[in-house]
């Protein structure tokens, strides 16, 4: 049986309960929420329908920059330390034994279906003062006293790290384990030591990959709404944070709604990036 | 020798970073007392026990479970018949339906958490319990629609080809020959959306967050109003399940081909 366009309505019929279920509840959500983003608040209930752009001009404010700017820093930040940490990584799991391959996929899917709240309550205790690592310090007497390491701004970083790190070694090594192993050889046997050859060789070969990934692990960052909250003070809140404050605890849907649009189109414009560098490397 | 050191201990680096909050916690969970204390003082398992035992926490245990069996299997029911069709069909057109179902999974969950709030406060059934089960199918149907799509393309053409020759019709090549061969990326797809949606918190929180409480939300909602270490004996509990499901797909499938190595042969 060969692939072949529909040509009777019945052939369509596969189609009709997924299409209906994703228009409904993704593309009319989604549709809903632009309009809000452009209704007014309403402190009594959600909403009154209404077409204003106030929402949009409270963005002008410095609180709203000041958001912004810190979420923008905090995501390269957690994309360039996890893409410097896994990809040496990465690169060198692919050349272990299939079974130490698999252990290893094992452990990092456990790690990155781990929830937002455990990953921050288990932070939370690493670096509390009663049960946390400064106890392990004072032991090997690198201390004085155990201290508590939180809130402050590395623990949100390192939290993230930890969060996206699975993902972003997820994400590197499709590329990674396709990469034609001659590539290596020929640098070896040419007389490259085996650190010059991998930044010589492997790196600039997949300088498009590298770039795509930053760009991946930037927007998983961004979404990143928990973290911020259990292991940072409020200066470190992130726009998720912000956007999932306004709509709960505030809740002024139509403020909340436009952020989130904004989030959305930053968010699309840099998939879209990583999609044309992907292209490029096909085309090489 | 060097050489073997370095990765080793590198590996070893990567191994400690992401084990020691795990280990931490899982320490902390079996303190004798209401204790967050590491080393434990004591050991005691009361603290597991306590998932089952206290009633608040297992409810949220049957929430959360309900909601995961219920969400992954009408994720899965969504994605199957699409890229069936995908994989069926010469249908540029449909790939729109590919991209609505990518889409909330790449974006950022606070997103798709936000569009879901408005849509259900706006159709007035904000709170009820089965429009979590809506929201997470959807939010997390890009998983079974990878794996099966990967599943779909493994199959070897000739095979469906073979049958259609003998006489079978569609409904009979489907369930004879593509459903056998694409079951375990229907089962991994499945497990996939399972465990994420047992630790999904944002989008659980903005549909029935004040109506409903699952794990990730109870144990949020606690950690706000202190320690108590059931927290840490459902972290480890959560551990538990995503390595075994994890585990078992390595075991009965091939995980490095689910994540994108090209055959099993390399």
């Amino acid at each position: 049986m060969k692939r072949e366009a529909p040509k009777s309505l019945a052939d369509y019929s596969p189609l009709f309960f997924p299409g209906l279920m994703l228009i409904v509840f993704f593309v009319i959500p989604f549709s809903t929420m632009i309009a809000v983003s452009f209704f007014q608040r309403d402190p009594s209930g959600f909403y009154t329908p209404d077409f204003v752009f106030t929402n949009y001009a409270r963005f002008l404010s410095l609180f709203f920059a000041k958001v912004l700017g810190f979420s923008l820093m905090l995501a390269v930040m957690v994309a360039i330390c996890c893409v410097v940490i896994a990809f040496p990584f990465t690169f060198l799991l692919t050349r272990r034994p299939r079974k130490v391959q698999t252990v290893w996929l094992v452990c990092l899917l456990s790690v990155l279906s781990l929830s937002e709240v455990i990953i921050g309550f288990a932070w939370s205790t690493l670096f509390s003062r009663t049960a946390g690592i400064t106890n392990l310090f004072v032991a090997i007497g690198l201390m004085k006293e155990p201290v508590a390491l939180l809130p402050s701004f590395w623990a949100v970083l390192t939290g993230m790290v930890y969060q996206a790190l699975p993902y972003t070694i997820l994400v590197l090594y499709p590329a990674l384990v396709r990469l034609d192993p001659t590539l290596l050889e020929a640098a070896r046997t040419l007389g490259a030591s085996p650190v010059r050859a991998f930044m010589n060789v492997v790196v600039p070969a997949l300088r498009n990959t590298i770039v795509a990934t930053l760009i991946m692990v930037f927007v998983f960052a961004l979404g990143s709404y928990l973290l911020p909250q259990i292991l940072g003070r409020p200066s470190h809140w992130t726009l998720s944070v912000l956007i999932t404050d306004q709509a709960i605890y505030q809740s002024n849907m139509p403020f909340a709604a436009a952020m989130a649009v904004f989030l959305v189109l930053m968010s699309l414009a840099l998939v879209g990036l990583t999609l044309l560098v992907g292209r490029r490397e096909n085309a090489l | 020798m060097r050489q073997t050191f370095l990765r080793r201990l590198y590996f070893v680096a990567i191994a400690l970073f992401l084990a020691a909050p795990l280990i931490v916690v899982a320490g902390v969970s079996v303190n004798e007392k209401q204790d967050l204390a590491f080393p434990p003082k004591g050991f005691s398992l009361a603290w597991y026990a306590q998932i089952f035992a206290d009633p608040e926490w297992r409810k949220a245990l049957i929430a959360s479970l309900s909601l995961a069996v219920t969400a992954a299997a009408l994720a899965v029911a969504i994605a199957l018949p699409l890229a069936w069709f995908l994989w069926r069909r010469i249908a540029p057109w449909a790939n729109v339906f590919q991209i609505l179902g990518l889409a909330p999974f790449i974006l950022p969950p606070v997103i798709t958490a936000l569009g879901m709030l408005t849509f259900w406060a706006t159709t007035g059934f904000y709170g009820q319990p089965w429009t979590a089960v809506i929201s997470h199918a959807i939010f997390f149907v890009t998983l079974p629609l990878v794996t099966l799509s990967l599943g779909f393309a493994s199959i070897d053409r000739s095979l469906v080809e073979a049958a259609a020759t003998m006489g079978a019709d569609d409904r009979t090549v489907l369930k004879t020959v593509v459903l056998p061969l694409i079951r375990p990326y229907l089962v991994s797809g499945y497990a996939f959306a399972f465990v994420l949606s047992l630790n999904e918190y944002i989008v659980a929180y903005m549909t029935i967050g004040f109506t409903l409480e699952t794990l990730p939300i109870k144990i949020f909602n606690a950690l706000r109003y202190g320690y108590t270490p059931t927290m840490a004996s459902v972290s480890v509990f959560f551990v538990a399940v995503a390595a075994l499901v994890f585990g078992l797909i390595a075991k009965f499938g091939d995980i490095r081909r689910l994540l994108g190595a090209m055959s099993s042969e390399t």
